[in-house]
Order: C-alpha cells, then structure tokens, then sequence
C-alpha cells in the first residue's frame, strides 16, 4: 500500500507540476496587460512600470515561471492582483465555507443515494423503482445553477422553509474561527443556536450540490444490488433466516458500496466545479465564488492558484478512494500488495 | 456478381439496423428521448419560421410589454424589456446545439487519433508523452479550466467552443486508449501486421471501426455535458453575449428577478433540463442496443 501511495504521489507531482505550467502558460500570453488591468485606467505610466517589475512582469516567460515555482517552494503563492493580499491568505478564508458545502451535501448525497439505491434495487420495477429511475434521469439532467433556481424558488419563496443567501443571517454573530467551518464552530463555542442557523443556510445550497450525485449514485446502488440480490451467498442468508433488511443494509450494503466508492473521486470533481455556480446563486462566500471572481478579474496568481488547490483537491479524493475501495474489496487490496 | 454482393450486403446492414432498432426501443424512455431531441434539433433548425417573434431574438424592446407572465400570445411570458421568451428559448437552442456540434467535432477527431496512437505504441515515448498529457487535461474538472481559458481570451460564444474542445478531447483519448490496447494484440491485428498492412490502415482500418459503439455512445452522452457546461459558462456571462440569446444567460438574467417573475429563470431552465434529458435518454438507449460496458 505504502509504496502505491507513493508512486501514485510522484505521477500527481508531475500532473500537478504540469497544469502549473499551462495554466501559468494560458495566463501570461494572453493578450491584455495584467498589470493595467490590475491598477485601473488611471494609473500612471510609471506605476504601471514599477508594478510591472515588481511582479517580474516584465521578464520573459520561463523567468516568470521560475520566480513563480522559487516562491512556490516556500509557500507563497503570490499576491492577489484583486483582493491585494497575498493568495493563501485568501484562501486560507475562503475554502472552510466550500468545504463544508461540499462536506454536507457529500452526506446527503451519500445517504440518500444509497438508501433510495438499495430500495429500488430490492423492489426492481415497482413504482418506487420507476419514480426514482425518473426522478434520477432529471437529476443527472439538469445542470446545478438550475437545481438551485427551483429550489429556492421552491423551499424558499413558496414554502418559505429556508433562508435564500449567505452562510448566516444578517444580524448573527460568526462563532469564533477554529476549523473555519460555520456549524462545528459554533457547536464547539456552545452557541446552539448559530449552529443551528448555519445548518438552515447550508440547507440549500448543499441539497442543490447533492441532487446530481444522488441520481448517480442511487442508480449505480441500484444496478448492483439487483446483481448482489443473485448470488448464492444471499440465498444462504436468506435460508439461514436472517432478516431481509439486515440482509440488505449490512451483508449486501459493503460489495455494492463499491462502485459507488469508485465513482467517488469523480462525482466530488463535479460538486467542486457545480459549486462554482450553486455558491454565485446563494452568494455563498466560498472559495468557488472567489474562484469565479479572480477569473472574471483576470487575476493571474490567484487564477494559477486556484487551479492548482483544485487540482490538489481532486488528486486527494482520488487517493483516498483507492484506499477506502481497497478496504471495501480484499481482492484489490491482495492484488496490491502482491499477496 | 457485384450487384449480388452489394444486394446482399444491404440486406445484412438492414438486418443489423433492424436488430439494432429493436434493442433501442425496448425502452420507451429512449425513444421519447430520441422523440424530444429530433423536435428540439427541428425546432432549432428552422427557429426563425416556427418562433412567433423571430426579431425578439435580438436587440428588440418593447417595455410596453416587458414583465409579462406567460399567456396565450406569448408562452413563456416576456423578459424585461418585453421580448417573448419562447421565441428566445428557440434561437437559444442553436446556440447550444451548435455548441455541442462544434465542441464534439474538434475534440472527438483529435482525441481519437491521439488515442489510437497512444494505444497501438504502447511503452513508448510517444505513449508516454500523449497519455501524460491526458493526465494534466484530467486533473481539473472540465469547467474549471474552460472557465478559466474562456476569461483570458476574452468571453464569447466562439472562445467558449475553443476552450471548451480543449478541455474534452483528453476524454476521448483515453477511452479509445484503453479500447486500444485490449484490441492491439488480438488477431486481427496481428494478421494484419504479418500480411505487412501499413500503419494508417492497421489503426483506422482495423482497430478503429471496434471503437465505433463506445464512442458513439460516449458523444451522445457527452453531447448533454458538454451543453450543461456550456450553459453553465453562460450562467457565469461567458457565453453567448446579449443581445443575442442563450440559455443560460437567460436563466441568470431571470434570476435576478425572482420570485415575482420567476418565468424569466424557470422557462429557459426547463428548455435545459429538457435537451440534456433526451440526450442522455437516447445514449442509454445507444448503450443497450450496443451492450457497452465502458464510457
């Protein structure tokens, strides 16, 4: 296992290393002058200049991208041309909020999806099996900028269930950063209430990220519990007379977890880009939104770095599914270590 | 003799089609699907006969009729400034169309052959470079990066197209990767490769028409992706510029103004779900009749 990780660790320095260099690429040969565009039409000439140099602007291309990597090196991504502060600074306040979006409907898309899987995989072609089939044909559908226009039009303005922007009201008080993440915070600070305010603003927005997932992942559990549901070891289960739902949410839950697992990595690449659209809809002050902000203002060491957290981020999940899939399925893990 | 030949050749290729058919529409859901996207593609096609204001497609206002809800002369209501919606939801499907068309012509071709080459020379350095590529390509989400190149080249439909066939054909080229290299050693191949065929026809002649059903499955699934990124782009306002109409733009145009006048959001949105629904029913359907397991 160790020495998979590891060379799974060098292939993704070199992927990493690589989509610094073309996103760095992209960035600087475009047309338009960054520095201008950072300092505003009235700044003077010489301003510009000096800017220019201060951010080695003015040097060629692999120069750029070798200062870029020296400072990379020690933590520092740059400064925003944007928020003019230093990128980790920014992040390091804005990817708590995404990420907890993100952790939240991870759950909701986990649970829900496999119970709605194991239902409609156990009752094959009733109507509980046909609706969900349906219901999961517009969930993969429909785009999440979308989801999130219903929903609030929905839970919000029609049933006025759930508050329609920001991590908190208007009026609350942030609980004390520890983690950054709203909800632990508070119940770490013992503020109940804030807790429960943030849950009813994440509500929303993570129920928006979850609804692609949930259509997938229950149509996959589904796929795969109908073929658990043949094999002889249920039958043996079932004359051995063990209950049908122990059965089916403890014995069969662990092999058709598997595919599912497997599609994990993917499935979170596409809540992080969905949350670029879901986080603008409820003005989610998260890192998506930062993301969307330094590209529409061009802001090039934000830009690479943003990219590059994503890309990170990707990488990870991606790992961590291969150990939890290996954990799930003995076969893959013998393979591994050669046993 | 000849005439025998091509007679019975059309027989076969007309009792596959039929074999083909049959498995397709076992599922009635694929062939609603197929149902919607030809009226969709139709309705496309001739927007400016069949929509009842074609000039409300562009820089029309009549703030007379602006904020109307949806009626009987005008569907799905009117935006703004008084253009009927329905009218602009038709024009908008050719931009989305068009999109897919242009987006999965330029990335499906060059992420075939890139593909096939990196399939057939395996453990070489050509392997290496192409596959590794592929690898920084997949490392990102899709969106992210089209969202990123669409901004730097400044945003409108045609960088949109460009940014986003540069994001797609890794995809390609590693499906028909892994089709390849399972295929190299069989003996087709093989045979092909003692009787001295050249290269061209031993990737193209050979290996590619078995990478026919994957990858045609693959685009009609990835037809509705690619639309959903695209007009998830346009929701952000890198897309389709006004005046002109697109989906997306307009969902977020409508947005603004919800919930009093939500048919400015839901209408277009609807149009969404709807093209992406019947692409994806109709690859379903693809994916049975030609029992792909991959994609």
């Amino acid at each position: 296992m160790a020495k998979y990780i590891i060379s799974r660790l060098l292939q993704s320095l070199f992927v990493l290393f690589g989509l610094s260099l073309l996103i760095f690429f992209i960035a600087r040969v475009m047309p338009g002058d960054p520095a201008r565009v950072a300092l505003g039409s009235l700044a003077t000439h010489e301003q510009v200049q000096n800017f220019r140099e201060e951010m080695h602007l003015d040097k060629p291309f692999p120069v750029q991208y070798y200062f870029w990597l020296r400072s990379l090196l020690r933590g520092d991504l740059g400064k925003s041309l944007y928020t003019r502060r230093p990128v980790t600074t920014d992040l390091k306040a804005y990817i708590p909020a995404t990420l907890e979006l993100i952790l939240i409907s991870f759950i909701m898309s986990l649970v829900i999806g496999q119970v709605t899987g194991v239902l409609a995989g156990y009752f094959r072609n009733s109507w509980f099996d046909g609706l969900s089939r349906l219901i999961s044909y517009i969930g993969v559908a429909t785009p999440a900028f979308a989801v999130a226009i219903f929903f609030l039009l929905f839970f919000t303005y029609t049933l006025n269930l759930a508050p329609a922007v920001g991590r908190l009201s208007l009026a609350a008080v942030p609980p004390p950063r520890i983690t950054g993440f709203f909800i632990l915070d508070s119940v770490i600070a013992g503020k109940f209430g804030t807790a429960l305010e943030g849950l009813k603003h994440i509500f929303l927005p993570a129920a928006s990220l979850a609804v692609a997932n949930i259509a997938q992942e229950g149509r996959i559990t589904r796929t795969s519990i109908a073929e658990n549901l043949q094999k002889d070891y249920v039958i043996a289960h079932t004359v051995y007379g063990i209950p049908r739902w122990s059965i089916l949410f403890k014995y069969l839950l662990r092999p058709s977890l598997i595919p599912t697992v497997s599609v994990m990595g993917l499935a979170f690449a596409y809540q992080l880009s969905n949350a670029f659209l879901v986080e603008l809809v409820f003005m989610w002050p998260g890192f998506s939104r930062y993301a969307v902000t330094v590209m529409l203002n061009k802001d090039l060491n934000a830009i690479v770095a943003v990219v590059l957290v994503i890309g990170v981020a990707f990488f990870l999940v991606n790992v961590i599914v291969d150990i939890v899939v290996s954990f799930l399925d003995p076969r893959i893990r013998l393979q591994r270590t050669g046993g | 003799m000849k005439k025998e030949l091509l007679v019975a050749a059309l027989s076969r290729s007309r009792a596959s089609f039929s074999k083909g058919w049959y498995k397709f529409s076992r599922n009635p859901l694929s062939v609603l699907g197929l149902i919607i996207l030809f009226s969709v593609i139709l309705t496309a096609i001739f927007a400016p006969y069949i929509s009842p204001y074609p000039e409300h497609a562009g820089a029309f206002t009549n703030f007379r009729e602006s904020g109307l809800p949806p009626s009987l002369t005008h569907f799905f209501g009117t935006d703004s400034v008084g253009r009927d919606i329905f009218s602009r939801v038709i024009f908008g499907y050719r931009f989305s169309l068009v999109l897919a068309v242009v987006v999965l012509s330029l990335a499906m071709p060059s992420g075939i052959i890139l593909g096939l080459i990196a399939g057939y020379y395996r453990r070489r350095w050509i392997e290496i470079v192409i596959m590794r590529i592929t690898d920084i390509f997949l490392a990102v989400p899709p969106l992210v990066l089209a969202l990123a190149i669409t901004v730097m080249l400044s945003p409108n439909l045609f960088n949109q197209m460009m940014a986003i066939s540069l994001m797609w054909w890794p995809w390609y080229c590693r499906l028909v990767y892994s089709l390849t290299t399972s295929l190299r050693h069989e003996y087709f191949v093989r045979e092909a490769e003692l009787t001295g065929a050249s290269k061209a026809h031993i990737l193209l002649r050979e290996i590619l028409p078995n990478c026919v059903a994957p990858v045609l499955t693959k685009m009609t699934l990835d037809a509705g992706f690619v639309i959903t990124v695209g007009a998830s782009l346009s929701f952000i306002g890198l897309g389709v510029q006004p005046p002109r109409p697109g989906l997306g733009t307009m969902v977020a145009d409508g947005a603004k103004r919800l919930p009093a006048e939500w048919w400015m959001a839901v209408f277009p949105a609807l149009a969404i779900v709807i093209v992406i629904l019947s692409f994806n029913l109709v690859g379903d359907g693809l994916r049975d009749m030609f029992a792909v397991e991959e994609v």
